[in-house]
């Protein structure tokens, strides 16, 4: 079976921002600037339990430039199979729509993929919106905040999983292909492996320009998006204050405490 | 002359250092205090390659170079020193050995099921009631050819890991007569009848890492379970404390560094007469030697590491670096502790365990008497 698990490279958590020239830029000075999409972790720890339950291929994809292969590298170095880079100038500016048009022609150009992974949604641009157009422009089903797989047959080419939603759970059966979002309930993502990251160092990963993928300049890209990022400044600074409330007593800290909140109509 | 690390070794120290700050440091506090071992932390270590530092991929291992194993015992450090203690044990005394000496029926036998996580873990012994620096003149335990088997009589002491092995490396005099080739090494599986294994020793610190009395009493091995050569113990024992040594060295060098990391942001954090403590010179020296301490142990361990990686001779290299780091490691927590004043005296803070822990590196795998009789054998050739 082929399962493909899309995967962004985001800021780190802990990266700080500044905006310079109307873009967006960031370090870290603690640490790596860019980490794989941490909810991304879970698609690709399911992927390849599916890959390890099923056989066949897990491959890692992502949209971006050349630095983004250190988010495959990752990738492999967990146990993907394969990983491929999309990446091509034409591609830049593109919205959740533009980027969903070259996912889901990365997705079919790998040719008979069963079920394409994604996270719950990227860290920093956090629409949640890219899955559910992937499998909009592939005409898959969609199976969103998907916390369990139950049942997933290659060759009857049908799938049973367990989608966690605000109320409750829902389970829900489909025919493959399908696309998935995963939730971090499904799995604990695994630690790559020293054998993994050496596997990965080693690896070739191919890159998917426009042309590979047949796109034409008016369908990725800014050309393509609907959104248009106008003005992008830094948020003013908040006026904060610190104020210790005192009492003789926890019971008197407290009531003061949830006095104060309430005329704040904080609570 | 390059001082960075390789993208690879950066990508190793990354991963080890992601692990151990969420698997393992939170729960050294745990484990010490309750004497038990983290199993639940080792448990995820096979698949990450940290059970097989050294072992070759064919088996199962990582086979990593030396100076990545050396950083991952130190990580292993500066989260927990009871956890960093029982694998650097397994890797370096344990499995190394049956690395460099083990028959390919011995290494099939023992090194996918230990590297892998699948089996627990290994250890070796050496020590005995009578017998630790002194290995050549005390070693009491005798292995006695019968037949196609061994038999093991005798007591060890101090074994790191017998409670929780699959595998014993035992030091075993198979010459009555005594002297250099009077020794050899026997792999005894743990479960073989015979043996006892006494009660965890209550000690000063790592009590999240067993340490046991063994006892055997006529244990029956195969012959082929002869690890190297016979007679030649003592030698494959001090290749392998040589090995053992950067190990130690790397776990002294994390402790201290986790020590100094305390003491750093409590220094900022305290404050007397009105400003923060890092505000006072007493203090900034503490601070300022430690990091130069730490510095430089850390380079001498990596420069043993790197000597051993290049095929060249390291055992006064390693041998410096053990003395040099543990020692640094004791001055470090000392002052860390100094610095919390007295709450660096409570075990509400780390510094006071890490403390204890670090307070056998100057001790196991040869003293820092040992280790100076070393360094002094080699530069005076005697
Ligand atoms: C440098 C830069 C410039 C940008 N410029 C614009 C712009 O001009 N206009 C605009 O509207 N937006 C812009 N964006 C935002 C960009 O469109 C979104 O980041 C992207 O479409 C994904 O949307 P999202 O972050 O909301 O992901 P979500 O929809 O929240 O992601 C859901 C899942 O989709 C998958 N996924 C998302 N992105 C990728 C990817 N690139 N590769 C592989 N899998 C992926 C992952 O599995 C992820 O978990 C820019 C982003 C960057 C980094
Ligand atoms: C927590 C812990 C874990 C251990 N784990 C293991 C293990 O896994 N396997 C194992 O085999 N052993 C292990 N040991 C034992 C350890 O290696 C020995 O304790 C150590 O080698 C010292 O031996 P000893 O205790 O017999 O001290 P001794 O050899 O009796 O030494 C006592 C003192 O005399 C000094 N001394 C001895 N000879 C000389 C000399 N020639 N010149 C100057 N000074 C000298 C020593 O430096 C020391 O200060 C462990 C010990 C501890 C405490």
């Amino acid at each position: 079976m082929k399962v493909v698990v899309c995967v962004k490279q985001t800021p780190s958590t802990t990266a700080v921002f500044r905006v310079q020239n109307g873009s967006v830029r960031w370090d870290d000075p603690g640490g790596k600037p860019n980490v794989v999409n941490p909810w991304d972790e879970y698609a690709i720890e399911e992927a390849i339990r599916l890959q390890e339950k099923h056989g066949g291929d897990a491959i890692a994809l992502t949209m971006g430039s050349e630095e983004s292969k250190e988010a495959l590298k990752t990738a492999l170095a967990m146990g993907c199979t394969e990983a491929v880079l999309v990446a091509d100038e034409a591609f830049e500016g593109s919205d959740t729509l533009g980027t969903a048009h070259v996912l889901a022609a990365a997705i079919r150009h790998q040719q008979d993929v069963q079920v394409a992974v994604f996270g719950k949604q990227a860290i920093d641009g956090d629409t949640g919106q890219t899955t559910i157009q992937v499998a909009v422009k592939l005409g898959w089903t969609p199976l969103t905040f998907v916390s369990e797989i139950k049942e997933l047959d290659p060759d009857a080419g049908t799938i049973t999983v367990e989608r966690l939603l605000e109320g409750g759970k829902e389970t829900v059966s489909s025919r493959l292909p399908v696309v998935i979002s995963v939730v971090k309930e499904i799995n604990e993502p695994r630690y790559p492996s020293f054998m993994g990251i050496r596997k990965a160092n080693r690896a070739e990963i191919p890159t998917l320009t426009a042309a590979d993928l047949d796109l034409d300049a008016g369908s990725a890209g800014k050309a393509a998006s609907k959104v248009d990022w106008a003005n992008v400044y830094e948020l003013p600074p908040r006026d904060t204050s610190v104020e210790i409330i005192e009492g003789d007593t926890v019971e008197e800290k407290v009531k003061k405490l949830a006095e104060r909140l309430l005329a704040e109509k904080v609570i | 002359m390059d001082f960075s690390l390789t993208d690879e070794q950066q990508q190793f120290r990354d991963l080890v250092h992601r692990f151990v700050a969420s698997e393992v440091k939170p729960t050294a506090a745990e484990v010490d205090e309750e004497a038990r071992f983290n199993w639940e932390a080792v448990g995820k270590m096979g698949p990450l390659g940290l059970l097989g530092l050294e072992v070759p991929e064919a088996y199962g291992g990582a086979e990593v170079d030396a100076l990545s194993a050396a950083i991952a015992i130190e990580e292993l450090g500066w989260g927990c020193g009871s956890t960093a203690l029982a694998i650097s044990a397994h890797n370096g005394l344990a499995l190394g050995p049956v690395v460099r000496y083990g028959s390919d029926a011995q290494k099939e036998q023992w090194l996918p099921l230990l590297a892998s996580g699948e089996g627990r873990l290994a250890c070796l012994a050496l020590t005995e009631p009578g017998a630790g620096s002194d290995l050549q003149g005390g070693v009491r335990t005798m292995a006695v050819k019968e037949g196609d088997s061994w038999i093991i009589d005798g007591n060890k002491m101090w074994m790191t890991n017998a409670s929780i092995s699959d595998v014993m490396i035992v030091l075993c005099r198979t010459d009555p007569a005594g002297g250099s080739g009077s020794l050899s090494q026997i792999i005894v599986p743990s479960d073989a009848e015979g043996i006892s294994i006494g009660p965890a020793e209550k000690k000063m610190g790592l009590n999240g890492s067993p340490t046991h009395a063994v006892n055997f009493d006529e244990v029956r091995v195969p012959a082929e379970n002869l690890l190297g050569r016979e007679g030649k113990g003592l030698q494959q024992t001090l290749e392998t404390l040589d090995h053992g040594r950067i190990g130690i060295g790397a776990l002294a060098v994390g402790l201290a560094q986790a020590a100094y990391e305390e003491a750093v942001q409590y220094a900022q954090d305290r404050e007397a007469f009105g400003q923060p403590i890092a505000q006072y010179q007493a203090i900034q020296w503490m601070i300022a030697d430690a990091a130069t301490e730490i510095q430089a142990a850390r380079l001498m361990v990596y420069y043993a590491a790197w000597q051993k990686q290049n095929g060249r001779r390291f055992t006064k290299e390693a041998a410096m670096a053990k003395l040099f780091a543990t020692e640094v490691s004791e001055r470090v927590c000392r002052n860390a502790i100094q610095i919390h004043g007295g709450y660096g005296y409570s075990r509400e803070f780390p510094v006071e365990r890490i403390y204890r822990d670090t307070r056998l590196m100057t001790i196991g795998e040869g003293t820092s008497e040992i280790q100076r009789l070393v360094i002094a054998r080699h530069i005076l050739e005697l």
